[in-house]
């Protein structure tokens, strides 16, 4: 797949090492549809390129978004664009949230940290197709209060009568006065029924497989259970092998799997 | 008193207990509430009592000189508040602070501990629980301690 050249609209920071592009493409070959779950190959000259979720609305097709953290060489430098930037985008490639398969069931959505970015889309497409589920959880964690993501978006969201949003912190600094404890902690908190509910996990690794085992607790099935892979990848087309975990590429099987397929991988190294 | 028996046996801790036991606990169960902004114990003082959380939010807090209180956990609805008054020297280690109008079920805490002692099965099906209790948040604490949010994940 071609890359295609894309300018920066809008720089937003969301927190001190984390921000979010709004690209429009410079032409009309740049496509900014995707489905919830998707990653884009974002390249900038002289600095390298490298796999970022989606984070916008998939139903607004106007611009494409990420939100990425600044921690090596290359998003550092994407750390410093301003709008009128240019940057080349490869994709969308990657699987997606179960979404409308997981249409007539509760649906759990549980994010640690960055991992809200890839299942915001996931969240506007269930609020927009409210109607189509039965509960709705969305159970978030951060490291500190200063570490939330989309802060507005979770107030506003927080405010629905006919959705349960929960955000719990590792560490309260700076007035915070909301939940304390990690993310599983508030896995018991949700109110869903676990043999109708559908629960997709992004976050570190470590994370998921506690979220994981404290669902599994609650009785909801492996099968049932999906999870963003998101170690490091190269070529995004399943040749270069970097990304392979066992028998699986997740740039080409991924990043989404359902849990009881890669339950064996996870949390190994460099398989 | 049956809705005593109704909010026990309705209560995650007490999922499974044999329903003798319910009854003879309700009939010691004391309803208790809370507004927002006050303190349920404080760290030091004597622990004697067992809370039921139905309702509301509690933070569990470490007084500190330089930065005021810390919450290091909050918890709420269909968990349990203090279990010091089961061990020496049955004094609490941090302080609780309702974060909401918070209402509970309390039980005496060394009422409790007779009813253990002399009817093990209870004692055993208690102990089971609040095990269950403490490992979750040993879990949850360890998990806290390793950052998982930091660059290194
Ligand atoms: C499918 C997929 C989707 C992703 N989505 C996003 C996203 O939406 N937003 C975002 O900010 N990042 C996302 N990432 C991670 C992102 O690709 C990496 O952070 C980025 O490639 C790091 O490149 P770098 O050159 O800046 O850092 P490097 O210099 O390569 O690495 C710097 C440090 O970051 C660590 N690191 C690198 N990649 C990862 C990774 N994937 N996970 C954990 N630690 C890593 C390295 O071990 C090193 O310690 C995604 C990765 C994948 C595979």
């Amino acid at each position: 797949m071609l890359p295609h050249l894309f300018r920066v609209h809008q720089v937003h920071r969301e927190t001190v090492d984390t921000f979010t592009l709004q690209l429009d493409p410079v032409d009309e070959r740049g496509a900014v549809s995707f489905v919830p779950g998707q990653f884009n190959m974002l390249y900038l000259p002289g600095a390298g390129e490298v796999p970022i979720s989606v984070s916008g609305d998939p139903a607004q097709a106007k611009h494409l978004t990420h939100t990425i953290r600044s921690v090596g060489a290359v998003t550092k430098v994407m750390d410093k664009l301003k709008r009128g930037d240019l940057l080349a985008v490869r994709g969308p490639f990657g699987t997606h949230w179960p979404v409308e398969e997981a249409e007539g069931n509760d649906i759990v959505i549980i994010a640690g940290g960055l991992g809200l970015a890839p299942l915001r889309p996931a969240f506007y497409q269930v609020l927009s197709d409210r109607e189509k589920y039965n509960k709705v959880v969305l159970l978030y964690g951060a490291r500190t209060p200063q570490d939330l993501l989309y802060r507005h978006e979770l107030e506003r969201w927080r405010g629905l009568l006919d959705v349960q949003v929960e955000v719990t912190v590792d560490s309260p600094v700076g007035g915070w006065h909301g939940d304390v404890g990690v993310i599983t902690t508030l896995i018991p908190r949700g109110h869903f029924d676990p043999a109708r509910t559908v629960a997709l996990v992004c976050g570190p690794e470590i994370m998921m497989r506690y979220t994981v085992m404290e669902l599994e607790k609650r009785e909801v099935s492996q099968n049932k259970i999906f999870v963003s892979i998101e170690r490091n990848m190269k070529c995004a087309t399943g040749f270069c092998g970097h990304c392979q975990l066992g028998p699986i590429f997740i740039c080409k099987d991924g990043p989404i799997f359902r849990f009881d397929l890669v339950k064996d991988w996870l949390g190994k190294r460099d398989i | 008193m049956e809705n005593f028996e109704q909010l026990l046996a309705a209560h995650s801790f007490f999922k499974g207990i044999d329903a003798k036991y319910i009854s003879r606990l309700a009939e010691q169960a004391t309803p208790v509430s809370f507004k927002a902004g006050e303190y349920i114990f404080h760290q030091s003082e004597k622990a004697r009592q067992f809370y039921l959380l139905n309702e509301g939010k509690v933070a569990v807090e470490v007084p500190t000189l330089v930065h005021g209180s810390i919450t290091i956990q909050t918890t709420g609805q269909n968990e349990i508040l203090g279990w010091s008054w089961l061990f020496p020297p049955y004094t609490w280690h941090f302080d609780a602070r309702a974060m909401e109008a918070t209402n509970a079920l309390v039980f005496d805490g060394e009422w409790l501990r007779g009813q253990c002692e002399e009817d093990h099965e209870l004692g055993y099906a208690f102990m089971k629980r609040i095990s269950e209790t403490v490992v979750n948040r040993l879990q949850a604490t360890r998990l806290q301690l390793l950052d998982v949010y930091g660059i290194h994940f």
